[in-house]
């Protein structure tokens, strides 16, 4: 599972500042759904994409991966318009939803995660005035991105210890199996991760005796 | 030159005296009921120091003490002079801790990012923090892997990128707890010659003895007590006669 997506180039998009691109991409969002007409949405769309393979010189690999993603909601749409209202309605819906899906992959692949970052703290900074940190509210969105493929991973380990024991990976009872273990690795890998978090300074405040899982072996 | 307040506690920095080392002094510490460490009383000035033990004998809270991850119930532990509880701040920017899980350290989604993470925190100013983070990274044959997803990198690239992440905040000290137990071989290998190689003052928990070898001092632990401090042979003869008999 790939997550982190930026892809380093030297390109007129990688230098844009992340609040811009994201300012760009909003109002991109907005203008599509402003102005619904089919010749618009495909016009949006072969810019999108020329912008994402000439101009920020990205891979054809990167959007194609995203474009794939959203394939069958993509057909979904188009057969839902089609049975409900026409094709022609579909086809536009359907272009909106893969532009701004391509539009997001081009933003991502060419802004660093720490940039983004930023921008949450600043769009957050008026939240000091309510006792928000907004380099905490940035640091949970780091976190975030770095850790879903983490759980995802261990997700599938424990699905595999499972069936190597003759357990079915499939229906509700093996996600019921899955859950439970999955959610006390993730209490124990937060306990791991604030240990490091502190060990790397991310907190001044004076440490004070934890209750560190009082039922925990000694280590 | 700085400025202080009149009346103000003096800096960290200007009462810490290097030369006193790591002193652990009547230090006991219990979870719960659970006592896991008890009456230790120790110095540490090597270079190189070990720490040995049975799964549970206190080794790894023993070594969470040394940058104030864990505050002891009883006793000091000071750094320098500094103590944990009172100037946790000052001394874990003295002392780095490395973790056995590098994915449990490693907090950022690309490489270059999670090694900067450090340096953010310590104030450093963006070029002289990305100066850093290139030197670090080519230091440790990262420097290709800059922009990779931190998920996508081998264990042994992992276990690297978190060293990285703790050296180039310049510590004094560096604490490993179990750093070669996930890796391979060769990995561990590295790791062990990375160690070796370091100008810090060292101490590893380790189950792996050969990582040891050229150690000066090196303690066993078990049931919470320092039960063998001596140098890498008697300790590990020591250790292993404690086992034969378990």
């Amino acid at each position: 599972m790939t997550l982190a997506l930026y892809v380093p180039r030297a390109s007129v998009v990688h230098r844009v500042p992340a609040g811009a691109k994201l300012l760009a991409l909003a109002t991109l969002a907005i203008a599509l759904f402003w102005l619904p007409t089919l010749a618009g949405a495909a016009a949006a769309l072969l810019g999108t994409v020329a912008v994402g393979l000439l101009v920020a010189r990205l891979p054809v690999a990167v959007l194609a991966r995203q474009a794939r993603a959203v394939g069958w909601w993509l057909v979904a749409l188009l057969a839902v318009h089609a049975l409900t209202t026409d094709l022609r309605t579909g086809a536009q819906v359907a272009l909106r939803l893969l532009t701004l899906v391509l539009a997001a992959a081009v933003v991502t692949a060419t802004t660093r995660v720490s940039e983004m970052v930023r921008v949450v703290e600043r769009l957050c900074a008026p939240l000091r005035l309510v006792g928000v940190r907004p380099a905490r509210v940035g640091l949970v969105v780091a976190l975030a991105l770095r850790f879903i493929p983490v759980l995802v991973e261990r997700a599938d380990r424990i699905r595999a210890a499972q069936a190597a024991r003759g357990g079915s990976g499939r229906g509700v009872r093996a996600l019921r199996t899955t859950v439970a273990p999955l959610l006390v690795q993730v209490l124990q890998m937060a306990h791991d991760v604030s240990e490091a978090l502190d060990a790397r300074g991310a907190d001044d405040v004076p440490s004070r005796p934890r209750r560190r899982r009082t039922q925990e072996a000694p280590r | 030159m700085r400025f202080r307040r009149p009346g103000a506690a003096p800096a960290a920095d200007d009462v810490a005296d290097p030369a006193r080392g790591i002193e652990l002094r009547g230090v006991g510490h219990r979870y719960g009921e659970r006592v896991v460490l008890d009456g230790v009383d120790l110095t540490f000035r090597e270079a190189r120091v070990g720490v040995i033990g049975a799964n549970g004998s206190g080794k790894s809270t023993l070594a969470r003490l040394l940058n104030g991850l864990v505050v002891p119930s009883e006793g000091r532990v000071l750094v320098d002079g500094l103590d944990t509880r009172t100037q946790v701040r000052a001394v874990r920017r003295r002392v780095g801790f490395v973790f056995q899980d590098p994915d449990a350290q490693i907090v950022h989604p690309t490489v270059a990012e999670d090694v900067a993470y450090g340096l953010e925190n310590q104030g450093v100013p963006p070029d002289e923090r990305a100066a850093r983070v290139a030197e670090v990274l080519a230091r440790y044959g990262l420097a290709g892997h800059a922009d990779h997803p931190a998920h996508l990198l081998s264990g042994g690239q992992k276990q690297l990128l978190a060293i990285a992440g703790v050296l180039v905040m310049r510590p004094a000290r560096i604490v490993f707890d179990e750093p070669t137990t996930l890796l391979d071989l060769v990995n561990a290998r590295r790791v062990a010659e990375l160690i070796a190689g370091l100008d810090q003052q060292v101490v590893v928990v380790t189950h792996q003895l050969d990582l040891l070898d050229g150690f000066d001092r090196v303690l066993v632990v078990d049931g919470g007590r320092v039960v063998e401090d001596a140098a890498p042979g008697p300790a590990v003869a020591a250790y292993r006669a404690l086992m034969a008999v378990r």
